[in-house]
């Protein structure tokens, strides 16, 4: 009589986490990455993040403005300066930069307690623990970002979304005389991945933007503006 | 022997438990001196706490005097009973001498409370080649040392079994329990045995009476439902050890020390100075999500004595029942129980709490819809616990420095220190390159070649102009073509310091795959580099790239 109520009892604890579950709200991105993540962020999702840190920085930012904590696990050394760019508070980001053979437990427990964990994977990775960590940031309701970069891993085992930036191109700086400075790219970014995220999407974006900082649509006036600055400064 | 269930009672240490049965009323009768009416052991004795019966004499028992009664109930049941005050001092000083014996056959003791003390049993049961044997030397250590507890009508129960709760049922029964078969010996006795009246009686309301019956719930649920204790309890409740599976030893910046000085001769005034530590040593752990359930307590004085002793707890150490540790022990080393040479002459300079085991206290609460957002408390407990897994300094934050380079302007501090930057980040900082920054920085900067149309390197003039215009760029293999570039931009400084001046010029580049490098050429005669050493270059400018606009 007493197991049977029991069971019960965690049999609603259950449909009560799935629930929560299904009613967390995803970490929110800024406008210029709604084309190609519609729904933002959804947490316990894995997105494994192709050929730009900028790309990570400003998921990193949108969801930092809004009080969310995350890591950077063994990165390449990211400029702090340029994270505050695109919105990261510093207070609430951690950095691990060499985690040795603790790897994984590194990763485990911040999945555990932080928002957004950026990894860079060692080169060698059994598939099999990338799907554990998947699975860890699922049950845990964090989002995992594998930055896919560098001479580390290509491809992420049981990833959600596969983001890549590709560079269209840099404007403000001079083409042949050595005038102006850099002031902001455009990328190309395309989403892959299972699921509701199946779909492919391509939108074009301003990553760094060139009137302030951060991300940004590319309907806005760029380069051209941005030249004519340089030819008057020069 | 062989097979026994893999989850159930192995990872359990075998104890040997000493109980002295009423032991706060033999203390008080050991204390009160002999040949008064109160010490004839067929004379009720009660001794009371906040008008409570703590504890009563077999004589009192056969009257019908109860643990819990209050005091004029008891009096009223029993006429001639004698009431005492409770003397927590005395019970601990009259036990010295039973840890003592307890010592002379096996280090470690643990002493739960005055009466109660167990040490663990594998290395006695080797050396005296059996668990009853280990009993009879106990017996014999104990009745050479004890010549006037039998003055006052006390007796001594040992027991031996899996774990030290089970150690002390079974020390209460006075048998020996077979090892794995103290789920089985625990099995029918009553939730009262745990020692938690609170817990006990909600359990007895919930239908559940044996310890047996409250093993049976699933761990999860009691741990959901009745806390941490709760989850104790029910460990115990199962002849497993109070150990969890995961338990560790906790690190040694958990222990905290107190310093006298100059040194203090008194139990009182070492306890009263001991508060505001043991208060943060409690909390300290706290914060780590940890509890302590086994402390050692060191007190040395000013000539070098010392004693160590350790203390466990049922449930959880609060700073009340640390302090009162430190009193106890104390108590009865200060008082002079010890016959060893290592009795204090001087007062104590040094007292040190180091926590022997701790188990997590799963305490953090999440929001009630699940994810909410890690509050800031869940991710600095979880940072300052990967801070502990892979040793200081592993773990960092970063702060907006000061400074002209971009890795000037990134410094990062261990997790836990206190996030300043070096120099003023929002000074003025002439030379410093406008918004947007690289984002990725090449620490150290990696050396490359940057060569014209024609294949010569680009160099800088002393007049600050590019000797042509950079075409290709190369670091190892074969060269990438550079499709647009800025700069020079000229930085001349720490000429302050030393005597060659260093002058650079940076420029930006972007190369034919869309790459963008903050870069810097090092004019011939300068000092290369800030680290590890600063070298030379020769005649020839020396290319770095220092950054990624990744």
């Amino acid at each position: 009589m007493l197991d049977s109520g029991n069971v019960d009892a965690g049999a609603l604890v259950g449909n009560i986490d799935r629930l929560a579950r299904r009613v967390a709200p995803p970490l929110p991105v800024a406008d210029a990455l709604r084309a190609v993540l519609p729904e933002g962020l959804p947490r316990g999702s894995t997105v494994a993040v192709h050929g730009s840190v900028s790309l990570l920085l400003a998921l990193l930012g949108t969801a930092s403005q809004e009080g969310a904590w995350s890591a950077l696990v063994a990165m390449p050394p990211v400029s702090v300066e340029a994270a505050v760019e695109y919105g990261v508070d510093p207070a609430r980001l951690a950095v691990v930069p060499d985690p040795g053979t603790e790897w994984s437990t590194a990763v485990s427990v911040l999945v555990d307690a932080l928002d957004l964990v950026v990894v860079r994977p060692p080169a060698t990775l059994p598939s099999a623990l990338g799907r554990r960590m998947s699975a860890r940031a699922r049950s845990k309701d964090a989002v995992l970002l594998t930055y896919l970069g560098g001479a580390g891993l290509t491809h992420w085992p049981g990833a959600d979304v596969v983001l890549t930036a590709a560079t269209i191109e840099w404007t403000g700086v001079g083409d042949s005389a050595g005038h102006g400075r850099l002031r902001g790219r455009q990328v190309e970014l395309s989403a892959s991945g299972r699921g509701r995220h199946a779909p492919p999407r391509t939108t074009c974006c301003w990553l760094p933007a060139p009137l302030g900082t951060g991300i940004d649509s590319v309907s806005l006036p760029g380069p051209e503006v941005a030249r004519l600055d340089d030819r008057r400064a020069g | 022997m062989t097979a026994e269930p893999a989850d159930h009672a192995t990872d359990a240490v075998r104890m040997i438990a000493v109980w002295c049965p009423d032991w706060p009323v033999t203390a008080v009768r050991l204390v009160n001196g002999q040949g008064e009416r109160d010490l004839d052991p067929e004379t009720p004795v009660a001794v009371v706490s906040a008008n409570h019966v703590v504890a009563c004499s077999h004589a009192a028992r056969r009257a019908g005097i109860r643990r819990g009664l209050r005091r004029r109930e008891a009096q009223g049941r029993c006429p001639a009973l004698v009431v005492l005050p409770r003397d927590e001092g005395a019970e601990v000083r009259a036990f010295e001498p039973v840890v003592q014996a307890i010592e002379s056959l096996a280090p470690g003791v643990e002493i739960s409370r005055p009466g109660i003390a167990c040490v663990g049993a594998r290395g006695p049961t080797r050396y005296f080649g059996g668990e009853t044997a280990v009993v009879h030397a106990l017996s014999r250590a104990l009745i050479t040392r004890l010549g006037d507890l039998a003055a006052v009508g006390s007796n001594v129960l040992i027991g031996i079994a899996d774990g030290p709760f089970a150690a002390e049922q079974a020390a209460r029964r006075g048998t020996i329990v077979d090892p794995g078969g103290s789920a089985a010996f625990l099995a029918d006795m009553s939730v009262d045995t745990l020692g938690l009246p609170e817990l006990a009686d909600l359990l007895k309301r919930l239908g559940i009476r044996t310890l047996a019956a409250f093993a049976a719930l699933p761990a999860t649920d009691v741990l959901a439902r009745f806390g941490p204790a709760g989850a104790w309890a029910h460990r115990q409740a199962g002849g497993r050890d109070a150990r969890p599976i995961a338990a560790r030893r906790p690190a040694a910046e958990f222990s905290a020390e107190v310093v006298f000085e100059p040194a203090v001769d008194t139990a009182e005034a070492v306890t009263f100075s001991t508060r505001t530590t043991a208060e943060l040593f409690v909390t300290d752990l706290a914060g780590h999500g940890l509890a302590c359930t086994c402390l050692e307590l060191l007190v040395r004085t000013e000539h070098g004595e010392e004693t160590v002793r350790r203390w466990r707890h049922a449930g959880v150490l609060g700073t009340l029942d640390v302090l009162d540790r430190v009193r106890w022990q104390l108590d009865s080393w200060l008082a002079g129980r010890h016959p060893e040479a290592d009795q204090p002459t001087a007062g104590v300079t040094l007292l040190r709490l180091t926590p022997v085991e701790c188990v997590p206290m799963l305490a953090h609460q999440q929001a009630l819809w699940g994810a909410s957002g890690a509050d800031d408390e869940r991710a600095h407990r979880a940072l300052a616990r990967l801070a502990t897994l892979l040793g200081h300094g592993s773990v960092l934050t970063a702060v907006t420095d000061g400074g002209r380079t971009p890795a000037e302007r990134t410094r990062l501090i261990p997790w836990g220190d206190e996030r300043t930057p070096r120099n003023g980040p929002d000074r003025p900082w002439p030379g410093r390159l406008p918004a947007p920054a690289p984002s990725v920085l090449l620490d150290p900067p990696r050396p490359v070649q940057v060569l014209d149309a024609s294949g010569r390197q680009v160099t800088v003039t002393e007049r600050g102009a590019v000797s042509e215009a950079p075409a290709q760029l190369s670091y190892g293999h074969q060269p990438v073509p550079i499709t647009a570039w800025a700069g020079p931009w000229p930085v001349d400084d720490r000429w302050w310091e030393g005597h060659r001046p260093r002058r650079r010029a940076r420029f930006q580049l972007v190369d034919l795959r869309g790459r963008a490098y903050l870069a810097t050429c090092t004019l011939p005669g300068s000092p290369v580099g800030t680290h590890p050493m600063p070298q030379t270059s020769t005649d020839a400018p020396v290319w770095t790239l220092d950054a990624v606009y990744d």
